[in-house]
């Protein structure tokens, strides 16, 4: 009887949180997402100073009315070089979730769909690349490829493979198990048409949510990459490069570390934010 | 001697501002039992929680009175409620296997139990488990309290709980559904138990279930519950042999036991054709390795299936039942043997020839809560097949899936939800419906009722029944519940352990059963025909 009723009720106790609202948590991180991604796509609508050019009569101001975030050692506006190097960060922090995703999705799929000697390789290739600390294999792979910061997006997405062929594979595990993929075998689809119709689907929530959790992760990876040097050289004002350039003033002018340390952790928390909410109202 | 001691005043229990149970009043006295039956959603779990004070604390809110003994349960303060569960109330859950803490012995978890009653020395405690576990029935009490929980079958873990419950000495057992989760041989006993414990000790039982039979054979009383609002009360007898209600005589109608000719007239029209057989099992064995042991899982199973006929399979889990059928599907490989479906082989064929004869045989599973993928909506889920195989173009197929779906009795606001927004009987429709959208001439159902209400099963077999004197269907129905099986199946075979105990005309073999096993499993459909009478209640 139970067993019946439960999934009845908890579908109805979904439905009540929803209704209950949004937590205010949530809605204030959804708009700091909306601004970062309002300041990636068009920069200039939103600070009339140039990011590359400044005004040297004006360097080192403290934050004010006129310089939000104050201005830097060349008299450069640094909230402007925040908003105008938003956009490589957050693509770049994009990009290295989508080789994430779709290499580690794909590896832990069809690892724990098709199992046997498949699952054994594809498992020994993860142990390996989960051994090797993150940080380390990404700063690897950007010596090898090139110090840019496109090349550590990628590193960034290959360190991060192992986690997600980890979470996908166990997903696929458990769907394939499920009696509705048996029957869909019964139904006549082939092997292919069941792993990408149902067992995709059904195995890619978690993965999904994990990959909102990545992207705050990336951002953070490639600004501590961007801080060692190992992303496009200035003038480029990736986040973490802005950090590492403005570390030489930090006694004398702590804005120009705090100011865009404080854009990074906003974004990230709210990103972690907005994640484990879309976790919890699965 | 009779007093009351549960009285249930003006009861009312909402979840988050939906009110769920309203204005239930009911009366239960020592040493007599009443069942609370309804449809799932109906409120008698709700009811059996709010006695126990187990509604969720954040959005279940219950008013009215509850009072046990003269003590107001709801009102009272919880640190003086706390003491009385366990020790003067009962609880018996449904599911035995969940109800146990897997990594603990059944032992060490009794002692809990135990320490309800005071006894503060181990020796002492450990001599009354020990007891208890003899009085309810299990064969050798220092082996099971040694046992983890995975190591005893269903029936034995059910039989520790109930012990459990009445080793405090409890004036009232709540018991949900106790025996749902069990075969029919197992139910009759833990029900037998329960009974006598209940005559012995001169425990109050609150029964809780779906199965008006059950309840009729089992209870004094009888409350029936519709969307948290009684319908009708009173003793058995009176409900049950005259119900004023219209829904509690729709419930009796409902009950496959009371009604075993419900279909007759209607199976009546089919033409069966006893010559061309559409299923024939030969001589097949199946083996599994378990932990080093072979299991002979079926063991020289043979039977056939005419044209147009039902053929049931009925035995208890662990039978083999499960298995024929998946050897059937080509699910599984047989050992040796021989499965044919219309002619054709199953076995020994390539992936595309098997595809070819899955095509005329498809299968309704037990469970339509994890047999449809949540993911797609309801007219994709029977579109796929077609889909699949490629039958027409696309308009055809879209076409013919609405024609099943309309056929199995799903109306058209339905088709564009997805499963998990359907209820279990509109689900199990729609599995139907996915069968039978390739218009296959053998459609093999296991167990396609057990996970659902009399009432909704009475609708799936209604429709089941038409589809086949409509289609000309082929089923091969697979089942514990042997009123079920008389109501619609012509033939029948019994399984035990694998091996074919009794076979033949469905009539005969229920009717006069030759086997000592088939005898048990007729003797454990309960039997409200034979209720008692009602015991006059003195003051």
């Amino acid at each position: 009887m139970t067993a019946v009723l439960s999934p009845l009720l908890a579908g109805a106790d979904a439905t009540a949180r929803r209704r209950r609202g949004i937590p205010v948590a949530v809605v204030v991180s959804f708009l700091v997402i909306v601004v970062a991604a309002a300041w990636a796509l068009a920069p200039a609508l939103f600070t009339g100073y140039d990011p590359i050019v400044g005004d040297t009569s004006e360097k080192l101001l403290a934050p004010s009315a006129v310089h939000w975030f104050g201005t830097d050692n060349l008299g450069r506006d640094v909230l402007a070089r925040v908003i105008f190097g938003t956009r490589s960060s957050v693509l770049s922090a994009l990009i290295a979730v989508g080789i994430a995703v779709v290499v580690g999705g794909l590896l832990g799929l069809v690892a724990g769909f098709f199992g046997g000697l498949v699952d054994v390789v594809t498992a020994r290739v993860v142990d390996v690349l989960l051994a090797i600390p993150s940080f380390l294999l990404a700063v690897v792979v950007v010596s090898s490829l090139g110090f840019q910061t496109i090349n550590a997006a990628i590193a960034t997405g290959v360190s991060a493979v192992a986690v997600f062929a980890r979470v996908m594979r166990s997903e696929a595990l458990k769907v394939r198990g499920t009696v509705y993929v048996e029957a869909a075998e019964l139904q006549g689809g082939s092997r292919a048409h069941v792993l990408l119709t149902h067992v995709l689907p059904n195995a890619s929530r978690s993965v999904l949510s994990l990959a909102v959790l990545q992207f705050g992760v990336s951002i953070l990876v490639i600004a501590g990459l961007a801080f060692l040097g190992y992303g496009d050289p200035p003038p480029a004002s990736d986040w973490g490069l802005l950090v590492s350039a403005g570390k030489d003033y930090l006694v004398s002018s702590p804005w120009l570390v705090y100011a865009p340390s404080a854009v990074i952790v906003a974004v990230v928390l709210s990103i972690n934010r907005v994640s484990r909410w879309l976790r919890a109202k699965d | 001697m009779t007093d009351t001691l549960l009285s249930v005043r003006d009861l009312a229990v909402s979840y988050g501002g939906r009110r769920v149970v309203s204005d239930v009043s009911f009366d239960l006295h020592r040493g007599r039992s009443l069942a609370l039956i309804g449809e799932s959603g109906s409120g008698k779990s709700t009811i059996a929680k709010a006695v126990l004070r187990l509604l969720p604390r954040d959005s279940g809110h219950a008013e009215g009175r509850v009072l046990l003994e003269g003590d107001d349960v709801l009102a009272l303060p919880l640190a003086r409620f706390r003491p009385l569960r366990g020790r003067r109330l009962g609880f018996v859950p449904q599911d035995p296997a969940s109800a146990l803490n897997p990594v603990r012995t059944i032992g060490s978890q009794a002692h809990e139990a135990a320490a309800l009653t005071g006894e503060r020395d181990a020796a002492r405690r450990r001599a009354a488990i020990l007891e208890v576990f003899e009085r309810v029935g299990l064969a050798d009490p220092e082996r099971v309290y040694r046992s983890y929980p995975h190591q005893l079958s269903g029936g034995m873990l059910q039989r520790v709980l109930i012990g459990l419950a009445v080793l405090p000495a409890p004036a009232l057992l709540v018991a949900d559904e106790p025996t749902s989760a069990l075969d029919v041989t197992i139910q009759k006993r833990i029900l037998d138990l329960l009974t006598e414990l209940r005559t012995s000790l001169g425990i109050g039982l609150l029964l809780i279930t779906h199965d008006l039979a059950l309840a009729a054979e089992r209870a004094d009383e009888l409350v029936v519950l519709r969307d948290g609002v009684i319908q009708e009360a009173g003793p058995v007898a009176e409900v049950f042999a005259s119900p004023r209600s219209e829904y509690a005589a729709a419930l009796r109608a409902d009950v496959p036991a009371l009604s075993p000719d419900r279909y007759r007239a209607v199976l009546a029209e089919r033409r069966i054709d006893p010559a061309r057989p559409a299923v024939q099992v030969s001589d097949v064995v199946k083996t599994f390795r378990v932990g080093g042991e072979e299991l002979r899982a079926v063991d020289d199973v043979s039977f056939e299936v005419a044209a147009g006929s039902t053929h049931a399979l009925v035995g208890e889990s662990g039978s083999g039942k499960t298995t024929t059928v998946r050897l059937l599907l080509g699910l599984e490989t047989p050992d040796a043997g021989d499965l044919r479906v219309a002619g054709e082989p199953v076995h020994g064929r390539s992936r595309t020839d098997l595809r070819t004869v899955r095509r005329h045989l498809q299968l309704v599973y037990q469970n339509p809560f994890t047999s449809l993928d949540p993911s797609w909506h309801v007219e994709s889920l029977v579109r796929e097949p077609l889909d699949r195989y490629r039958v027409g173009d696309r308009r055809a197929r879209r076409a013919a899936a609405r024609a099943a779906l309309v056929a199995v009795g799903l109306r058209e606001h339905l088709w564009r939800r997805r499963a998990a927004a359907l209820s279990g009987g509109q689900r199990q429709r729609v599995a139907i419906a996915r069968a039978l959208v390739l218009e296959p001439d053998v459609l093999v159902l296991d167990e396609p009722t057990s996970a659902l209400d009399v009432t909704v099963q009475a609708e799936i077999l209604d429709v089941l029944a038409r589809l086949q004197v409509e289609r000309g269907l082929t089923y091969l129905f697979v089942s514990h519940d042997l009123a079920l099986v008389r109501q619609i199946a012509d033939t029948v075979t019994v399984l035990r352990h694998g091996r074919v105990v009794e076979h033949g005309p469905a009539t005969e073999v229920l009717e006069n059963p030759q086997h000592p096993y088939t005898r048990s499993l007729v003797a454990a459909v309960p039997d409200p025909r034979g209720i008692r009478p009602a015991v006059p209640v003195t003051a």
